[in-house]
């Protein structure tokens, strides 16, 4: 394999100047949740030849990335592994490549994963960001999601990572399950506050094609929130964790602003389960939640004050440092089965088998599936609906280059979907919930002759990738 | 002479014409059971499955009588349907007799009523002839006594036969020999012909059928089109087999085929009379008629891309149908098309679905209309056929639309469903007959724009099938016309444009809100649709906004399905038209003009 030299930034307006981002797919899970359609065997039997696998195929990067600054260990169930199998994970990425120093190095957990002892020494492997997949704080819900954990453990789980010193914690978050009320739902998010975490994703649940909960859905088994409901919660969320202090930064993820912590081991409070708290104070029902809604000062609908805020105050929210290299076309790398990796207009993804994997990098080869060469087009209009997705938009430069989109800006703006700010439009707490379909509103009709021999000439400057 | 004999068969639509031609070319032996299709003379699939005559075609059958004379049939087919009616009078012209066909299960209908009086007209020799007498609801006693009442022939006359079945097919053939007088005619006289139908073929160009009335034409003659002075060089004459058989000459008394070098069915009239000319003569041949369209309506390629290739094949249909004419139009909405006019509705909906099938072409049909006329204030007369040309309203003094007199026949039961449809749609006049007993005959004059939308439909929907219907033009009316628009987010929509009567204007527009409610997907605005003259609103419908579309999770693995999603939706969208920001897909348009029971 010859090794590719890396292409001028220059040479593609779209690069990131941002050191790179590396992922590493873990295909481990000891039960599949419900809804999850994500790669995973229940086998773990596979753990070292996958370990051994995965080190081979980061020999075939060493040269193309060489130092980054996130390192997020996503599954599956990375928190499966033992800690000798993490230990020689990360030794052996390590040998390939370099972190900088400040590298946010991010381990997915469940929190029945998570004792003590392996939390404490998940940082002293230079784990320094855990992101727990709580889900609900209602067993009944963790029970109908499939998980594996209760809320006892999660609160166990916590405990351990504060206990242990870590200062970044991510919760997931499930809402718009079948029968959940607005209340179950604030519940959970009431309680996900008192944890105090740094980083909240909140993800309304989907009903995947081929998922135990898919097929329930088909059945006419399960009966999912309607569009009017989902938007109640969407709205509900949005505006809850910004009242607390949450920046809604991109659709589904909620960051804290960093504030020196009062205390380093909090006093966790629990709910009763099945039982209404009478420490949460009585919800408006969503008609009055809906009303107030229109009118309220939210930090969101206010964005220019509230950058000006974050400006003067100098605080920077807890994002997800790593994530955001997804939206913001920053190259990654992705290792494992069914990972994507992007750099330099190129986007390529491994093969989804684990037993592929393993055999394709024991003969030497790379376990890559596919890949597509971005023309200029695609790749704006990757820009362009990541951008929308977040709370920091996109350049007006972009738009400028569809015709009529003085026009279009003007309308979405008028309709409270769109603010611009600093020379980008950003969507509003309003636009988010229509995310998907802003983008089209700023597609023209068709490539023109001049955009087709643009990309043409832009995808001849991209060096063809031998693999 | 005195062996041949001109006839055609005229009936209702479904009465069975073409079945019973099929059989008469099957008994005169002309073809084996082998290469026996149904319905031979129908050669376009839309004829058979519609079961109707479009284009004529003639034949001549050799028949051996039972006196053991032999005989040339020349049998002359004729379009089924009242907006041929001028071809059909031409082609009757060319007859001594006719086969009037009526279907014992079903009885006398208003077509067969209006092909008699069209018959009668040229004194045609009428043998009335009861077909699908194998039929268990036949009433052949009940459809005697309709035969003598309501049309006045002689019932014992009447022939009963099962074309089908092949029963009774000798008798017909007799009676056209012993019934139908022979033509009459001189050979001596100079050559004048009539031209009753002319087909293209892209080798030889237009084959004009014709009957020799007196004289005779054969190759290397020069003949001159009566009406338009055009003269040809003929190259070939001959008669109608199954397929053309050269002949030395055709002469007084028979129907044939002229080969002359002409481009195009568009270079000969319809009607018009054939002459020699070294030796003309005096008179044409009266009847004689320019044929105008009356119904209109543009015609849009589905893709703008299409225009070019939408061109090419009107130009190629054109070939062979004189009665289309067409200009270019242009909307907003639909952008580049054609204007076209048509003899009725049916002829529209023939050209678009042969465009559609035969020429491989997506279109669009805006909502037909017919030829209006304004007084303006200047005196001046305009007369208007595209919502698009209406004038200003402030310069019209008068307006007028044409009217028709539409007889509806019915059995007595629907009078009031009728009545009742023949006033929503602006009927006057109207008068009942009964020419039998349980059945009424109404007619009465009504706009031709209210029948040419939606209006068989809802006729046979109230009278479940029964009623039949068939109309003449009358004249101009004075009439209180508007031009309504169709606006989304107030932008006007011009291909759903229409000039329609002040009072029918609501339910019209009310009907377009509403299918466009149905047809435009929610988007991220409210979108508003109202019809409106002028600047007053007269009906709205609303669609509301998406609510929420958005999906939670983007990440690495999930950025190019979503981009994909997007490309193709981007697609999608070009397949839209964009009216101000608001997407509106191509089907829209088809759907506001299916009428209400498609």
């Amino acid at each position: 394999m010859t090794p590719v030299p890396p292409l001028p930034a220059s040479m593609n307006p779209f690069v990131d100047a941002a050191l790179p981002g590396l992922y590493v797919h873990v295909p481990f899970c000891l039960s599949k949740c419900a809804y999850c359609d994500f790669y995973s065997i229940p086998d773990g039997t596979l753990i070292p030849d996958w370990l051994a696998a995965l080190e081979k195929e980061a020999g075939f990067y060493q040269d193309r990335f060489g130092l980054f600054d996130t390192f997020y260990l996503g599954g599956g169930t990375p928190s499966l592994l033992d800690l000798p199998q993490i230990a020689s994970l990360m030794k052996g990425l390590r040998r390939h490549f370099t972190f900088s120093p400040d590298t946010e190095v991010t381990l997915e957990a469940n929190p029945d994963d998570l004792t003590a002892e392996k939390v404490k020494l998940y940082q002293d492997l230079g784990v320094n960001r855990l992101s727990l997949g709580v889900q609900s704080i209602h067993d009944r819900e963790l029970a109908f999601l499939g998980r594996r954990h209760n809320v006892r453990q999660t609160v166990a789980a916590l405990e351990a990572a504060r206990a242990a010193g870590f200062v970044n914690l991510s919760l997931d978050l499930i809402y718009g399950l079948p029968g959940q009320s607005l209340e179950d739902w604030r519940k959970t998010l009431v309680q996900a506050v008192t944890f105090d975490p740094e980083h909240i994703s909140c993800y309304q649940l989907t009903y995947e094609p081929g998922t135990p909960l898919g097929r329930k859905k088909v059945r006419g088994e399960v009966i999912p929130a309607t569009e009017e409901e989902e938007r109640d919660f969407f709205l509900f969320t949005s505006r809850f964790l910004e009242e607390r202090g949450y920046l809604h930064y991109e659709i589904s993820n909620f960051a804290r602003l960093a504030e020196p912590r009062k205390d380093a081991t909090p006093t966790l409070t629990l709910p009763p389960q099945g039982g209404g708290n009478p420490s949460v104070a009585s919800l408006p029902n969503n008609a009055q939640f809906l009303a107030n809604e229109e009118f309220c000062p939210g930090l969101i609908n206010n964005q220019e004050s509230f950058y000006r805020k974050l400006e003067t105050e100098n605080r920077k929210p807890h994002y997800s440092r790593h994530n955001r290299k997804y939206w913001n076309h920053t190259p990654y790398l992705g290792l494992g089965p069914g990972a994507h990796s992007f750099q330099n207009g190129v986007r390529w993804w491994n093969t989804p088998s684990v037993e592929q994997y393993c055999r394709e990098l024991a003969q030497g080869r790379t376990p890559v599936a596919d890949r597509e060469i971005l023309s200029e087009e695609q790749l704006r209009l990757e820009v362009l609906f990541l951008g929308l997705r977040t709370r920091e938009g996109v350049s007006l430069d972009l738009l400028r280059q569809v015709p009529g989109w003085e026009k279009t800006l003007h309308n979405l703006k008028k309709e409270g979907l769109l603010e611009v700010h600093q020379n980008r439009a950003a969507p509003t707490r309003q636009g988010f919930l229509l995310a998907d379909g802003l983008p089209l509103q700023f597609m023209d009709e068709g490539m023109g002759e001049d955009d087709i021999y643009y990309a043409l000439e832009t995808s001849a400057k991209i060096p063809h990738l031998s693999f | 002479m005195p062996h041949i004999r001109n006839f055609s068969i005229i009936a209702h639509i479904d009465h069975g014409k073409s079945t019973l031609a099929d059989r008469l070319i099957q008994w005169t032996g002309m073809v084996g059971e082998r290469q026996f299709r149904d319905q031979l003379l129908d050669t376009m699939d839309i004829e058979r499955e519609r079961g109707i005559t479009i284009k004529s075609n003639t034949i001549t059958l050799p028949y051996t009588a039972d006196n053991g004379e032999e005989y040339e049939l020349n049998l002359i087919d004729t379009p089924g349907h009242v907006d041929f009616s001028y071809e059909v009078s031409r082609a009757l012209a060319s007859c001594e007799g006719v086969l009037l066909l009526v279907d014992a299960s079903q009885g006398v209908e208003a077509q067969t009523v209006a092909n008699l009086y069209l018959a009668m007209e040229h004194d045609l020799t009428i043998i009335p002839v009861i077909n699908k007498i194998d039929l268990p609801q036949a009433d052949v006693e009940g459809v005697k006594g309709q035969i003598e009442r309501e049309l006045g022939l002689e019932a014992d006359q009447a022939l009963l036969c099962s074309a089908k079945e092949g029963l009774g097919v000798d008798e017909v053939l007799e009676a056209i020999v012993q019934r139908i007088p022979p033509p009459k005619g001189s050979l001596e006289q100079p050559l004048s012909a009539l031209i009753f139908d002319a087909q293209y073929d892209s080798f030889r160009g237009a084959i004009i059928s014709c009957r020799i009335f007196d004289g005779e034409v054969k190759p290397g003659d020069t003949i001159r089109f009566m009406y338009n002075q055009s003269t040809h060089k003929v190259e070939e004459v001959g008669i109608f087999g199954l397929q053309r058989e050269p002949k030395k000459k055709l002469s007084a008394g028979m129907v044939g085929y002229i080969i002359a070098g002409i481009k195009t069915v568009s270079d000969t009239r319809i009607g018009d009379t054939v002459t020699l000319e070294e030796r003309p003569t005096a008179q044409p041949l009266p009847g004689f008629k320019e044929v105008k369209p009356v119904v209109f309506a543009s015609i849009y390629p589905v893709s703008a891309d299409d225009y070019q290739a939408l061109a090419e094949a009107l130009e190629k249909y054109k070939l062979n149908d004189a009665a289309l004419i067409y200009q270019k139009d242009a909307s907003a909405a639909l952008g580049q098309g054609f204007r076209c006019g048509f003899l009725g509705l049916l002829h529209l909906e023939i050209v678009t679905e042969r465009l559609e099938r035969e020429f491989g072409q997506s279109i669009i049909t805006t909502v037909p209309g017919v030829q209006y006329r304004f007084t303006l204030a200047d005196g001046q007369t305009i007369t208007v056929d595209n919502p698009m040309h209406y004038p200003d309203p402030t310069r019209i003094k008068g307006s007028q639309e044409p009217y028709i007199r539409a007889a509806i026949l019915v059995p007595e039961r629907y009078l009031g469903a009728v009545l009742k449809l023949c006033l929503e749609r602006r009927g006057v006049n109207s008068h009942i007959s009964y020419p039998n007993p349980g059945r009424v005959e109404v007619t009465f004059e009504i706009p031709l724009a209210e029948v040419i939308i939606d209006f068989y439909d809802r006729l046979k929907t109230i009278t479940q099938g029964y009623g039949s219907f068939d109309y003449e033009l009358l004249d101009y009316r004075d009439s209180d016309l508007v031009k309504l628009d169709i606006l989304v987010n107030g932008e006007k929509l011009d291909a759903l444009s229409m000039i329609v009567h002040r009072t029918r204007a609501r339910d019209w527009g009310v009907r377009v809100c509403d299918r466009l409610k149905d047809e435009i997907p929610r988007q991220m605005f409210k979108i508003a649709i109202q019809g409106a003259i002028g600047g007053q609103v007269i009906s709205r419908s609303t669609i509301s906004a998406f609510r929420k579309d958005v999906t939670a999770k983007c990440y690495g693995g999930d950025i190019t399905r979503k981009r994909k999603l997007l490309e193709k939706q981007k697609a999608g969208k070009k397949k839209m038209k964009m009216v101000g920001q608001v997407m509106i897909p191509q089907g829209a348009f088809v759907a506001v003009l299916k009428t209400e029971n498609e």
